[in-house]
């Protein structure tokens, strides 16, 4: 019987890294480990920044109720276009960068104002803002495609060919990128010494701790997971650039969410509006908050995808909302909101990435995989629906 | 001897890991009134959800024999065929609807595609004629009160041809006028052949309509008293419940000494957030010392709870006028975070919706409204908060294997507590409890009687809403009696009588009434 529930309590704690196991060994064994060939590994990272840093956004969005963004789509696709023009009429690339950014961050505050301010409802909101800053793409693009020709600026920013980041310990003759490694030991090492510092830490408190054998089987695991990770994209070109600077959103969330005051109201709104309101929390600044920086977000996921395809269109990021909140149900938030996280969600992005990427390889049709996409997100959110029902 | 129209024998009822009913025996005479109490968590509940077939045959053990069969219902659509039904304390009706439509949901009258509402709106009149209400049945349940709601329901479920009716907590959200009026409808019901169970706290209710009593202890029927051979005394029924007689319901304090006036609201004027004409409170003018425990009594929807809200950072009303004072200074105060600042804490009647997240764990909610007794630069010292919320766990000892156990799974009083803890850690002067042992077990009461007057020890000023006149009489050192949003009386502790307060409000109804015409 206990033995029984432990078990049982396992598989729901980390369903979705079982499933992402599962499903990345399917697809390894039907397409004779393409999948996890260095390429592949590679372009699984920087095919999906987009969703990785979009689905971020989204989920302090989802936390404060359920509330989802459906316009960041259209907002990518603007700040796109703003930059492409920004930079085509020579605008230096540092200054395309920040304008773009502070671009998203004004639309991302006009609707988190009337979200938050006025309360109309973030659904309509947004759909409003679907609409807009599509339309003004295509009014600004005229319908044409504008191309990014600042090679400084896709290198910095873009997932193609040269976009990894120069190996400086690189020698002659050794046809693995050095720098590579060295960054997966030195993040290992990062890893094992906060664990190591977060559980004495509580020890001497006098809290409570987990198994040691617990503690060491997840170390030996994740570091097997670094090393294995790295040591692909060494054997390919490197880090590519895109992985930067997802690394970076989600380390700069996953410490908002978990340890900041503003990340506990999120999960406090979301959990119950009235009683956090009443226990003094101004809730509409956190609204604001979580829509103002969906918008940022969304122009940092702009930048990424015109430097990743070289131009900007008035059809970029169509779907993207999607991928973005689909990614984030998948990765266990809750659709009442106040339950989610920022690793919760990368995990499920992945998941959809794995599945996008090895139907791929295998030569699944595109609209099959659509079809495939949407089980998967059906079955997530009913496996979360179900386990709730039976712990209650 | 009467014949029993319901007997339940031996039922047995287990959840994962607890056994919440342990051979429950219990039967239920014809065209009687049976009451059912005990303790929160005693098996009441799961008892008559058991009865009703929520919990279907086979998930239990024992046998039900209803009307001579035994029964093995499977749903609740089964029972309530054979005349069973049951109405739940939280109400069931859905508030943009009529009253009609509300009564025939799920059991619409004409043809099966084609609902035939003049049928449906006849019958609806009917039986609100049999419940006393002159409401048209097109009447949404949204514009008519909550008294007469609990009416509506009641003939919804005469509507379903009901012989055995079951009410879960039927007065708990009535004033004494409604509860009474429902009590005596069930009286004359009783007298055309209606059998009732009735599940309430409300002792005094219980033994002025009950013919019979069964007390549920831990999942044991405990013992069954029969009206004319045993006493119905509350003191009685509250032994049988508690398993020991309790001395003392109200700890004493030891001297406290009252001080200066910590609070002084004056001229107190709200208004209603959505029917901005109509006026909440009416010049309302207190003070609460340092030390001092004051009571609000006063019917539900007399506007004590708007009155604390709208004190409270302005969380209810609009167009508030007048003047607080705070150790003699005027503040005004725009949002709850003013207020807590300024000392005040509004501890709320609905801990579930208003007050508590119930899937977060304790500690998060007992730091939430002073999360920056915890931070330090916008970030939250993890290890200090669950020292915090420990050390609220052992103080107030709250009944949990950890502070990180979410609080939906903890009992009523337990979350009473955590709330409690929530706000004696953003250290206020001045603390509002609103109903603080609302739906609490007699037990848990008591300790929060303790907490109290360990809060009033430490210097702090008490303001306690209460609609239970023994516990506001058992507590206060000074009374205000509120009445449709006016204070209609003051009492110390001394001169107090449930008699003296009640008078006080009848008094001032009646001149209200006086006056319409």
């Amino acid at each position: 019987m206990m033995t029984k529930t432990k078990a049982l309590n396992f598989v729901q704690k980390y369903t979705m890294i079982i499933a992402l196991v599962l499903v990345t060994g399917f697809f390894a064994w039907r397409t004779n480990g393409k999948i996890l060939m260095p390429q592949n590994i590679t372009n699984i990272i920087s095919q999906n920044a987009y969703v990785f840093v979009l689905a971020t956004g989204m989920l302090l969005c989802i936390l404060t109720g359920g509330n989802i963004d459906l316009s960041v789509g259209s907002v990518v696709c603007f700040v796109g276009t703003v930059g492409a023009v920004a930079m085509s009429k020579g605008m230096n690339m540092w200054l395309a960068v920040l304008v773009m950014l502070a671009v998203g961050l004004l639309i991302g505050s006009w609707q988190a104002f009337w979200i938050a301010y006025v309360k109309v409802p973030p659904f309509i909101t947004t759909l409003a803002g679907m609409l807009i800053f599509r339309g003004l793409s295509n009014v600004v693009l005229q319908g044409k495609t504008l191309a990014v020709k600042n090679e400084a600026f896709v290198k910095i920013f873009g997932g193609g060919a040269k976009c990894y980041v120069p190996d400086i310990f690189a020698k002659e003759g050794v046809g693995i990128n050095i720098l590579c490694l060295v960054v997966g030991i030195i993040a290992c090492a990062l890893y094992l010494f906060f664990t190591l510092r977060n559980a004495r830490s509580r020890k001497k408190a006098g809290l409570e701790t987990e198994a040691l054998y617990v503690t060491l089987v997840k170390a030996v695991v994740i570091v097997a997971v670094i090393m294995f990770f790295t040591l692909r994209l060494a054997q390919y070109k490197g880090l590519p650039m895109a992985l930067i600077w997802v690394v970076a959103v989600v380390m700069i969330y996953t410490y908002i969410t978990s340890k900041t005051t503003v990340g506990r109201y999120l999960y406090a709104i979301g959990g119950n509006e009235t009683a956090t309101r009443l226990s003094g929390i101004d809730t509409k600044r956190i609204y604001f908050f979580a829509y103002a920086n969906m918008g940022l977000l969304a122009g940092l996921a702009g930048i990424l995808t015109i430097a990743r395809l070289t131009s900007a269109q008035p059809t970029y990021g169509q779907n993207y909302e999607m991928d973005a909140i689909g990614s984030c149900f998948i990765g266990g938030a809750s659709a009442y909101g106040g339950v989610g996280t920022v690793p919760g969600v990368i995990i499920g992005a992945l998941l959809m990435g794995v599945i996008n990427i090895g139907m791929s390889i295998m030569g699944v049709d595109a609209n099959w995989q659509k079809v495939v996409k949407g089980l998967v997100l059906l079955a997530a959110v009913i496996f979360d629906v179900v386990s709730k029902k039976k712990n209650s | 001897m009467s014949e029993n129209i319901l007997e339940m024998r031996g039922i047995t009822k287990t959840f994962p890991g607890v056994k919440a009913l342990d051979d429950v025996n219990f039967a239920v005479k014809k065209g009687s009134i049976h009451a059912l109490v005990g303790e929160n968590g005693a098996g009441k509940s799961t008892l008559m959800n058991v009865l009703s077939g929520l919990y279907p045959y086979g998930s239990y053990t024992g046998d039900i024999v209803y009307e001579g069969e035994v029964c093995k219902f499977s749903n609740i659509k089964d029972s309530e065929s054979k005349g069973i039904v049951i109405i739940h304390q939280e109400l069931a009706l859905v508030p943009y609807m009529s009253i009609g439509e509300n009564m025939f949901l799920g059991n619409e009258q004409g043809k099966k595609y084609a609902i035939d509402w003049d049928k449906t709106h006849a019958e609806a009149t009917k039986y609100l004629k049999i419940v006393g209400l002159t409401e048209s049945s097109k009447t949404l349940i949204k514009d008519i009160g909550v008294g007469k709601q609990q009416m509506v329901e009641i003939a919804k479920a005469l509507a379903k041809k009901a012989r055995l009716m079951i009410l879960d907590e039927p007065t708990s959200s009535l004033n004494e006028a409604d509860s009474k009026a429902l009590l005596d409808l069930l009286l004359e019901f009783k007298k055309q052949g209606m059998t009732s169970i009735i599940i309430s706290h409300k002792l005094n209710e219980v033994s002025y309509v009950a013919d019979d009593i069964t007390i549920i202890r831990d999942g044991h029927t405990i013992e069954t008293l029969v009206k004319g051979r045993d006493d119905f005394s509350e003191d009685r029924i509250i032994r049988g419940m508690v398993g020991r007689a309790l001395e003392d319901r109200f700890p004493k304090r030891k001297d406290v000494k009252i001080g200066d006036v910590a609070l002084e609201v004056k001229h107190w004027n709200v208004y209603h957030p959505i029917y901005t004409e109509k006026k909440v409170v009416d010049d309302v003018s207190f003070h609460v010392r340092k030390g001092e425990v004051v009571g609000f009594s006063g019917l539900m929807g007399a506007g004590r709870t708007e009155l604390a809200m709208s004190i409270f950072g302005r969380s209810y009303g609009t167009e508030i006028s007048g003047t607080i004072e705070i150790h003699g200074k005027e503040v005004k105060l725009h949002s709850p975070r003013e207020a807590i600042d300024a000392g005040i804490a509004y501890v709320t009647e609905d801990r579930k919706g208003n007050g508590l997240i119930l899937s977060n764990p304790i500690y998060i909610n007992t730091t939430l409204a002073n999360l920056k007794g915890v931070t330090k630069n916008g970030v939250i010292d993890r290890d200090k908060e669950l020292s915090v919320a420990e050390e609220y766990r052992v103080k107030l000892r709250t009944k949990t294997p950890s502070v990180q156990q979410n609080v939906g799974n903890l009992s009523g009083g337990n979350q009473q507590k955590v709330l409690l803890a929530k706000w004696m850690y953003a250290d206020p002067d001045i603390l509002i409890l609103d109903e603080p042992t609302r739906g609490i077990d007699v037990g848990a009461k008591f300790e929060i009687y303790c907490i109290i007057n360990d809060l009033v020890a430490e210097g702090k000023s008490v303001i306690m809403i209460s609609s239970e006149l023994p516990e506001v009489l058992g507590m206060c050192d000074r009374i205000y009696v509120l009445n449709e949003g006016r204070i209609v009386g003051e009492f110390e502790q001394k001169e107090a009588s449930q008699e003296k307060i009640m008078a006080s409000i009848l008094s001032t109804d009646s001149a209200a009434k006086e006056k319409k015409q």
